[in-house]
């Protein structure tokens, strides 16, 4: 882990009236690392992915990525600077196909303008064969070569989560965001996809930013975790430190003596031995 | 296992080189992935592509002159219908102004186009400046619509929409000088082109055609034209963007798309349609009334998407065709059925103009219910029925 930050935030603060949902949130994302951000709901997760992405502006602090300041810009053009995300809930574009919704992923990366594709021959189909060509990698590298000519709609839920993914992933990102990816998935397809997020670290070599609510998988795959509450980082460390953190542990369960979270911080690293 | 990221490609066997065929005997086996980006990537596509554009160019030959205009307005029709199926269909932008685009495209055409020595204001030039001109001050106006809807959705930017037709209406009532006023309306220009007048009988050289058998022909033409054109914008990144704004917008910008500059040229484009559209369409019907671009004008363009198919080029296509020719329908019904009397004043239960509406709300209704994705839908069905023929599936 060396070298400059991918992404970094400064005391970033987000509020909805007098609601805070990120209250001085920092940290910085090293090269090809997983970094996890855990928490109860309604911690400001998702409010972090937000800003990053540009749909939601901070009040305050700054966001730098690939050593720029995209505080304030539009999420297109974050996108076109290398940053992709997959959502919570699906959000695919349900209606086209797996193919189609893969090329969507590769739009910035198409060099033709409009009325280029009016006439199609020449530049237009030039770009849509090679791009196709990538995306037809990202299908071979995910899996899902059966269901290539399928609109996205149709397909089952873990099937949907990898196309999004796929979708993330077709955009060639710097830096890879992942709004739980795992949520509502059965013992199987967590496991592949954990393996695909391996994958993705380990030949990609794309840092990653996780959200998710799986602890066995946060505390298997991550390198570093942030645990949040009420829009403020209580720690950010190594999984195992997080996990046992006196203050991790109330916020999930609620306020508790000393000795009940002793109890509970042994139960928990014995679980990870 | 391969990585995405490596730009090595050159590294993978694709099979580029030359101009790969499907192996005899496996039409369907495709070797590259242009053959299956192709247009027309099956061999029934385009054998049946070229039988209907001979059967097209034949048509003229075969059937009478009164069915051959139903025919040409529903051609011209549907260069409309394409537009506003671009802009609703495919971006998902509700729009009820298509009449108002319609209107500034007859218009400008009629103004540029028309009589220099007339009544009204004409400057009498040709018509490859006349039919550019129309499309593109709609497009403009267009353009001047188009960050309405980066601002609304749904409903609020159909209302929105909806008083851009009452606008335009009062506009063409109010410019007698342009457009004649209410009631009298002025000339669609002729349209002539390569030094032929489409528009008079006997203006192709040679061949002995009647104004009708003329017209169908540069509709058919034009309507080639604008159908491919639109067919490549909704298979490019352009067409799969609106569809994304159209589906999912946060998801749309989030992968890189721009929302503002789709959703303006989204409108642009269709305006650009309908403002062809509008030139070409009222060359056929020759005189211009101001009042015709009504919210009843958009809703016919809207009917022709949902019951054509909406996001496809060919639903608009059968469905404009199908909506233009619905008077006509109604008048071969009358004909048969003997309660529905042809003309305004004669006995009956109800006349040709009603039945007309009555079949409008009903196709409309019938369409939503039993077949959402329209004609196309249905043509769908028979294709994958005759697919697995003689087998159910």
């Amino acid at each position: 882990m060396s070298g400059a930050a991918v992404c970094e935030l400064k005391d970033v603060r987000l509020s909805f009236g007098k609601v805070k949902a990120l209250n001085g949130v920092s940290f910085s994302i090293q090269q090809a690392e997983l970094f996890a951000v855990i928490g109860p709901n309604g911690a400001g997760k998702t409010s972090i992915f937000n800003v990053l992405s540009g749909v939601y502006r901070p009040q305050h602090g700054s966001v730098s990525f690939g050593g720029e300041s995209i505080l304030g810009a539009k999420p297109h053009r974050i996108a076109k600077k290398g940053m992709a995300r997959t959502f919570q809930n699906i959000e695919l574009f349900e209606n086209l196909t797996v193919v189609d919704n893969l090329m969507l992923g590769r739009h910035h990366h198409l060099n033709y303008h409009w009325w280029e594709a009016l006439y199609w021959w020449g530049r237009a189909r030039t770009a849509e064969l090679q791009n196709r060509r990538k995306v037809e990698e990202i299908i071979d590298f995910l899996e899902i070569e059966g269901y290539r000519d399928l609109p996205v709609g149709m397909l089952p839920y873990g099937i949907q989560k990898r196309i999004e993914l796929g979708r993330a992933l077709a955009m060639e990102p710097k830096l890879l965001l992942l709004d739980e990816p795992v949520a509502g998935m059965n013992a199987e397809e967590t496991e592949d996809m954990a393996r695909f997020i391996l994958d993705i670290r380990s030949e990609l070599k794309i840092p990653m930013i996780l959200v998710e609510h799986d602890m066995g998988l946060v505390m298997d795959l991550a390198d570093r975790v942030m645990a949040m509450d009420f829009g403020t980082p209580l720690i950010t460390g190594a999984p195992d430190e997080v996990q046992t953190n006196p203050e991790v542990i109330r916020a999930y369960l609620g306020p508790m003596s000393e000795a009940a979270v002793a109890e509970v911080a042994e139960e928990v690293s014995e679980e990870a031995q | 296992m391969t990585t995405p990221n490596t730009s090595n490609i050159g590294a993978r066997a694709y099979p580029t080189a030359g101009k790969p065929r499907p192996p005899r005997g496996r039409a369907l086996l495709r070797t590259s992935y242009a053959q299956d980006m192709a247009l027309l990537n099956t061999p029934a596509k385009r054998w049946s592509t070229l039988a209907l554009i001979v059967a097209g160019f034949l048509t003229p030959l075969l059937i009478t002159d009164d069915l051959l205009q139903v025919l040409t307005l529903g051609l011209f029709a549907a260069i409309g219908a394409i537009g506003l199926n671009l802009v609703t269909g495919y971006a998902g932008q509700v729009s009820l102004g298509h009449a108002f685009f319609l209107g500034l495209g007859a218009y400008t055409a009629a103004v540029l186009g028309g009589d220099a020595e007339g009544r009204l204001l004409g400057l009498g030039m040709p018509m490859y400046i006349w039919l550019p001109a129309a499309g593109l001050v709609a497009a403009a106006a267009g353009l001047l619509i188009g960050p309405i809807a980066v601002r609304l959705r749904g409903l609020y930017l159909a209302i929105v929409t909806l008083g851009v037709v009452f606008l335009g209406l009062h506009i063409f009532r109010e410019a007698n000088t342009l457009t004649g006023g209410p009631g009298v309306g002025r000339r669609a220009p002729d349209l002539e082109l390569f030094g032929i007048n489409f528009s008079a009988s006997g203006g192709i050289p040679g061949v002995d055609w009647t104004r009708d058998q003329q017209l169908f022909l540069v509709a058919l033409v034009f309507l080639v034209i604008f159908g491919v054109a639109a067919r490549n914008i909704a298979r490019s990144g352009v067409g799969r963007a609106f569809s994304a704004i159209r589906d999912r917008d946060v998801a749309a910008a989030v992968i890189g798309v721009d929302l503002t500059a789709h959703k303006v040229l989204a409108f642009a484009l269709s305006s650009f349609y309908a403002g062809v559209c509008g030139a070409l369409y009222y060359t056929v019907v020759r005189v211009i009334e101001p009042t015709s671009f009504d919210l009843l004008l958009s809703v016919q363009f809207l009917a022709m998407i949902l019951i054509g198919g909406v996001a496809t080029i060919s639903g608009a296509i059968m469905g404009a065709i199908f909506i233009t020719a619905l008077g006509r329908i109604a008048i071969e019904i009358a004909h048969v059925v003997p309660f529905v009397s042809s003309s305004v004043t004669g006995g009956g239960l109800f006349n040709v103009f009603q039945l007309e509406g009555i079949l409008y709300g009903l196709l409309i209704i019938v369409f939503l219910i039993a077949e959402p994705r329209g004609l196309y839908g249905i043509w769908i069905r028979i294709r994958n029925y005759w697919k697995g023929w003689p087998f159910s599936y």
